[in-house]
C-alpha cells in the first residue's frame, strides 16, 4: 500500500484559517485510489496548486491528495482540437502545449497557476464569460473517481450521467476526484492578443465602456472601489482578441511571445506591517489609472500580460502580511445592486486595489456552478482590516436580497445560511451527493465551515 | 470552522462561570458565526445562569459539561465530553484563583491549591485539550495568563508564580503546536474589574473583561499570539521588567 503521507499545515491563497492534515502527492492513479481507499474518519479532498483563496482545497484532520503529481497529457488530437490531460495539469502547461498547434485553453482565469481539475472544481470563468461561459461548456468528458473506488466516465450527454458531470463543475471536489478530462481547445490564428484599453471617468461611463467591449472575446475592467465624488467608479477597461494574421503584419513582428514566461518579480519574505493600507492602495489606484491610455485599439499583447498579469509577481499574496486577504466575488443581476455594493465598499474606506468586473453571460446547468447573468465584481482586502467581517456581512444581505451570489471559490468567511440563497439549487446538489458519496468521503474545510 | 476573518463556529469555555472567558465569548458571538458553546465548570446555578446568558447571544446548540479543575483525575472525561459534540474552533482556558492577597506566608494550604488551580490543572487541561486539536488538525487554545505573570510581587507572589509557571507553559506549547494547525494565544490583561478582583485596590491601567474579549476577538482575526490588555502594558512591562528589585518594591503596583 502507498502511504507517502506527512502531516503538514495549508492555507488557500489568501493564507487565512491554516490546518493541519495528512498531506500525500500521488504520482499514478493508482497510488491515489491506495490512498483514498485508507482514507481516516475526516475524509479527503483533492488539491490542485491552492490558488482558491479560502478553505475548499485543506481538510483538517483529514486527507488531502495534491494532484500535482497526476499531469500527464494522455491524449492530443490537434486536428480535432481536443486534449485530454490528467487533472494535476496546470493550465499553464496546457498552453503552452496548444501553442505549438495554433490553439488555445478555452477558458483561463486570472492565473495559469491553477490545475484543470481545480479548474473544473471551481468551474472558472474568464475575461470571455459573456461570450464563451465558464470551462463546464469546453468539456467533452471527463473521468471521476468516486467515493466507493469506481471510476466514472461523465460528460454533458444524456447517456453519460449528466447529473453528476454538471454537479462536478463548481462542486469543489465534494463529488470525487477528477482524474482526467478531455477538453475542446480554441483555435488561433497567431499567438498574441490585439488589445483595446478604454479610461472611463466615472461609473456609468464605465458601464457604458464595459457594455462596447463585450463586442470583444474578451473584456474587463478595472474598477476604483477607493475615490469618491463625480470619479466614484471610474475604471479602465480593457478587451481583446487573438489577432489576426493581418494584424500581425502590421505589427512588424520582431519576437514571438513566449507562452509561459517565469515570473519576473518575486515578493519579499517580509513585508512591514500595514503596507497596504487605504493610503498607499489609493495612490497605486491613482498611477494605474493615470497610466492607462484615455484610448488605445489594437494594441499587441502577449498573452500572458493579457490574461495573467499578476503571474508575473510572485508570491503576491505575501504583500498582504500575517493576517493574509480575501478575496470578495460576487455577481449582481442589476446595475443598483452593484452600485450599493460599490458604495458600501467606498465609504468603508477598505483598501482595495484592482478590483475587477465583468459581465458575465449566461449560466450552466452546474447547481453550484457560480456565474449567471449580471455583473461580477471581484476584490482583495487585507484581512486585518477593521469592520471588514461586518462590512462584508452587509454586502452579502444585499447582494441576497437582489438574487445573487458570492463565488465559493474565493470564499473564507460567508454566512453557511446564506450558501442555500446564493446557490438556489442547492438541494439538487445535495441529492446528487447523496447518491455518490452517502457517507461523506470527501470533506474539506469549505464544506465543514459551510456544512456543505 | 474558524473563518477568514477568526470568527468560530464553536467556542468551549473552561471555567465556564469567568467573567473574562465569558466576555470572550460574547464578543465571538458578535462575528455572527457562532453556533455551539460548551460551558465546562462546577454544576450549580452559576454555571446554568451563565449558559442561560450565552443562550442569549447565540442561535444554537449551548450546553454544560462538568469540571472541576482542581480533580485532574475528572480531566480526561470532560475534555471527552467538550469534544462529544465535534469540532471546537476555540478552547479558552478561563479557569484560576486568585488567594487571599496577604494571608499567603501563613496559609501555606491556600497557596497550593493557588497553584494547583492556576498552573497544575491548566496544563493538564492544556495537554488534553491540545491532543484533541491535534486530532481535529485545526483550533485555537487561549489561555489566560496575567501580567502578575511577568514580575513576582510582595502584594500577590503566590498567584504571580503560578501565571508565570502557566505563561511559560502555554508560550512553549504554542511554539511546540506550529505546524500542526493549533494556536495558542497567550493572552496577560492586568487589572481587570471582575468579581475575582472586587474589592482590591484598584491600580492604573485596569480594565473590563469586555476589553480582554476584544482583543482575544481581535488576536484571533490578526494571528496575534500574546496579547497584552490594555496593549500598553507591552511597553509599561517591558521597563519594569528591568527595574532593580529595590525600586520594583517600592513601585504602588
Amino acid at each position: 500500500m502507498w502511504a507517502d503521507v506527512e502531516t503538514s499545515e495549508l492555507t488557500g491563497w489568501g493564507r487565512t484559517a491554516p490546518s493541519a492534515a495528512s498531506v500525500g502527492t500521488p504520482s499514478s492513479t493508482d497510488q491515489l485510489l491506495d490512498a483514498v481507499r485508507c482514507a481516516p474518519s475526516r475524509g479527503v479532498v483533492a488539491r490542485g496548486l491552492g490558488r482558491s483563496y479560502g478553505d475548499p482545497a485543506q481538510n483538517a484532520g483529514g486527507l488531502v491528495l495534491e494532484t500535482t503529481g497526476l499531469d500527464r497529457i494522455t491524449a492530443f488530437d490537434p486536428a480535432a482540437a481536443t486534449v485530454t490531460a490528467q487533472s494535476g495539469v496546470s493550465i499553464g502547461r496546457l498552453l503552452s502545449v496548444l501553442a505549438d498547434h495554433g490553439l488555445f485553453v478555452p477558458v483561463t482565469p486570472g492565473t495559469r497557476a491553477v490545475t484543470l481539475g481545480g479548474a473544473i472544481a471551481a468551474d472558472v470563468h474568464g475575461k470571455n464569460h459573456h461570450r464563451d461561459g465558464s470551462i463546464g461548456r469546453h468539456l467533452e468528458r471527463m473521468t471521476i473517481l468516486l467515493a466507493d473506488g469506481s471510476r466514472r466516465v461523465v460528460g454533458p450527454g444524456p447517456d453519460a450521467d449528466p447529473e453528476l458531470f454538471w454537479a462536478t463543475l463548481g462542486g469543489m471536489g465534494l463529488t470525487g476526484i477528477v482524474l482526467d478530462a478531455t477538453v475542446r481547445a480554441l483555435r488561433i490564428a497567431i499567438p498574441w492578443m490585439s488589445v483595446d484599453t478604454r479610461r472611463a471617468g466615472n461609473l456609468d461611463e464605465l458601464l457604458a465602456a464595459l457594455d462596447d467591449a463585450d463586442q470583444r472575446r474578451y473584456s474587463v475592467a478595472w474598477v476604483d472601489c477607493l475615490t469618491t465624488g463625480r470619479s466614484a467608479g471610474r475604471g479602465v477597461v480593457t478587451s481583446g482578441d487573438h489577432a489576426a494574421v493581418e494584424e500581425a503584419r502590421e505589427w512588424r513582428r520582431r519576437s514571438s511571445p513566449d507562452p509561459d514566461p517565469a515570473a519576473r518579480l518575486t515578493t519579499p519574505g517580509w513585508v512591514p506591517p500595514g503596507l497596504l493600507n487605504r493610503w498607499t492602495v489609493a495612490a497605486f489606484n491613482e498611477a494605474w489609472f493615470r497610466h492607462a491610455p484615455r484610448r488605445r485599439t489594437g494594441e499587441r499583447q502577449a498573452p500572458s500580460s493579457f490574461f495573467h498579469p499578476l503571474d508575473g509577481v510572485a508570491g503576491w499574496n505575501g504583500l498582504y502580511g500575517r493576517a493574509g486577504l480575501v478575496q470578495y466575488q460576487c455577481v449582481v443581476p442589476d446595475v443598483s445592486t452593484l452600485r450599493d455594493v460599490l458604495t458600501g465598499l467606498r465609504s468603508a474606506r477598505t483598501p482595495t486595489f484592482l478590483a475587477v468586473l465583468k459581465k458575465f453571460g449566461p449560466g450552466n446547468p452546474g447547481p453550484l456552478s457560480f456565474p449567471r447573468p449580471g455583473w461580477t465584481l471581484a476584490l482583495d482586502i487585507p484581512a486585518s482590516v477593521d469592520g471588514l467581517a461586518a462590512l462584508l456581512d452587509r454586502l452579502d444581505t444585499r447582494v441576497a436580497e437582489a438574487g445573487g451570489s458570492v463565488y465559493l471559490a474565493k470564499d473564507s468567511r460567508m454566512r453557511p445560511e446564506l450558501v442555500p440563497t446564493f446557490y438556489p439549487r442547492l438541494d439538487e446538489w445535495h441529492a446528487l451527493r447523496d447518491r455518490v458519496d452517502p457517507h461523506r468521503l470527501w470533506q474539506s474545510d469549505l464544506s465543514r465551515r459551510l456544512s456543505l | 470552522m474558524k473563518n477568514a476573518l477568526g470568527s468560530p463556529e464553536s467556542v468551549a469555555l473552561v471555567g465556564g462561570t469567568s467573567q473574562i472567558g465569558l466576555a470572550i465569548c460574547r464578543e465571538l458571538a458578535l462575528g455572527g458565526r457562532l453556533r455551539r458553546v460548551v460551558l465546562a465548570g462546577r454544576p450549580g446555578e452559576r454555571l446554568d445562569a451563565a449558559a442561560r446568558d450565552v443562550g442569549g447571544w447565540v442561535v444554537g446548540d449551548v450546553r454544560t459539561v462538568d469540571f472541576d479543575a482542581a480533580s485532574t483525575a475528572g480531566h480526561d472525561d470532560a475534555v471527552a465530553e467538550i469534544f462529544e459534540a465535534g469540532d471546537q474552533d476555540v478552547v479558552v482556558l478561563a479557569f484560576g484563583v486568585l488567594g487571599a492577597p496577604d494571608g499567603m506566608l501563613d496559609d501555606p494550604d491556600q497557596a497550593v491549591h493557588v497553584a494547583e488551580v492556576n498552573y497544575v490543572a491548566s496544563v493538564s487541561m492544556g495537554l488534553r485539550v491540545a491532543a484533541s486539536l491535534r486530532r481535529q488538525g485545526h483550533g485555537t487554545l487561549v489561555v489566560l495568563s496575567s501580567v502578575a505573570a511577568e514580575r513576582g510581587r510582595a502584594s500577590n507572589f503566590v498567584y504571580g508564580s503560578s501565571k508565570a509557571g502557566l505563561d511559560t507553559f502555554a508560550q512553549g506549547l504554542g511554539d511546540r503546536l506550529v505546524g500542526t494547525g493549533v494556536r495558542v494565544i497567550v493572552v496577560r490583561p492586568g487589572f481587570v474589574r471582575t468579581r475575582m478582583t472586587d474589592g482590591l485596590p484598584e491600580v492604573p491601567l485596569a480594565c473590563d473583561a469586555e476589553d480582554v474579549g476584544r482583543a482575544v476577538a481581535h488576536a484571533l482575526r490578526t494571528g496575534q499570539s500574546t496579547v497584552w490588555v490594555p496593549a500598553v502594558l507591552r511597553a509599561v512591562m517591558s521597563g519594569l521588567r528591568h527595574l532593580p528589585r529595590p525600586v520594583f518594591r517600592r513601585l504602588p503596583v
